[in-house]
């Protein structure tokens, strides 16, 4: 292969991974839909307003809202041709992210431990739902990014490490996309 | 380390600038709806909307400086679009029919229900 057709083959790739970003959309749209239709359904338990702990996700939020840019900064050093500078920036991003997790996971234990989990409402069914369908996926994407990590200290960066990292940003991004909406309407809203 | 394969070398800065840019837009929207939502600025009601308001325009500015919306192939921002389109009518739609489904009484007991079927409804 020559590398004109090397970089159609390659954005053909980041098209169709940018193609189930948008059907990993409408998947959260229903989510999302859920739970706005059961918001109120609380069968005489805890409402948001009563739950949620709006500084605790605000500080959720803003550090997955770092982790994304610094995600950007991992990209910008491969564009700059800095090896260091990506993994350093990779790294950052893996420890938010993990936080990010830890943070939700805590929170998802507090809810459970008081009696308030998924079994208790279809309000907390539907939160439960949509909030870890979204920390599955950060999951994941910790796991893309430990093994991209390892990958980058190891060996030398090839074509594919960039081509990876350039889907990963797209995912990581995708993700912080929908948790405005996630803040917005389950914990700004929801907790009204 | 100098990595071999050089992409986009000349942009580097201006895309730089451009992640800053967003990152400081995104941090004030959601300051913005933090604090629309703790003051208890506006109803109730209205509230609901600007916060809803506040959070499309943190979409628009992160697709923008961090997703590159509009950059690179066309077919990008056509099934961004198409995705869009369909969200929202997965989501309107759903509250629509389930308010219509539910004759608006989500929040009734079921004496409040009989008694609004008896009023209203002739039944």
């Amino acid at each position: 292969m020559n590398e004109i057709e090397e970089k159609a083959v390659q954005e053909k790739k980041t098209l169709g991974f940018w193609i189930y970003l948008m059907t990993d959309c409408i998947l959260f749209a229903s989510l999302f839909a859920t739970f706005a239709v059961l918001r109120t359904a609380t069968a005489g338990g805890p409402s948001g307003a009563d739950l949620f702990d709006l500084d605790f996700v605000l500080a959720e939020t803003m550090i997955l809202l770092a982790s994304s840019f610094t995600t950007g900064l991992a990209i910008l050093g491969v564009a700059r041709g800095f090896k260091k500078q990506t993994i350093f920036w990779l790294g950052v991003t893996f420890a938010l992210g993990a936080t990010f997790l830890a943070l939700e996971i805590t929170e998802f234990n507090h809810l459970v431990a008081e009696g308030n989990g998924w079994d208790r409402s279809a309000f907390l069914s539907a939160f439960f739902t949509l909030v870890a369908t979204h920390g599955l996926h950060i999951t994941v994407g910790l796991l893309w990014l430990a093994i991209m990590i390892i990958r980058l200290v190891r060996y030398n960066f090839k074509k594919t490490d960039l081509n990876r990292l350039a889907l990963f940003g797209l995912f990581w991004h995708f993700l912080d996309v929908v948790w405005i909406f996630v803040f917005s309407i389950v914990y700004l809203i929801g907790g009204m | 380390m100098k990595i071999p394969i050089v992409v986009e070398h000349r942009n580097a800065d201006a895309r730089y600038i451009s992640y800053v840019v967003g990152f400081v837009l995104s941090i004030l929207t959601t300051l913005a709806a933090y604090f629309v939502v703790v003051n208890h600025l506006w109803p109730m009601e209205m509230r609901v909307y600007i916060i809803l308001g506040i959070a499309v325009l943190q979409l628009i500015v992160q697709s923008v400086f961090f997703l590159h919306i509009g950059r690179g192939s066309h077919w990008k921002l056509v099934t961004y679009l198409f995705a869009i389109l369909v969200v929202l009518i997965v989501v309107v739609g759903t509250l629509w029919i389930m308010h219509n489904l539910d004759y608006n009484m989500m929040h009734m007991s079921p004496d409040q229900m009989q008694q609004y079927m008896l009023e209203n409804e002739g039944i």
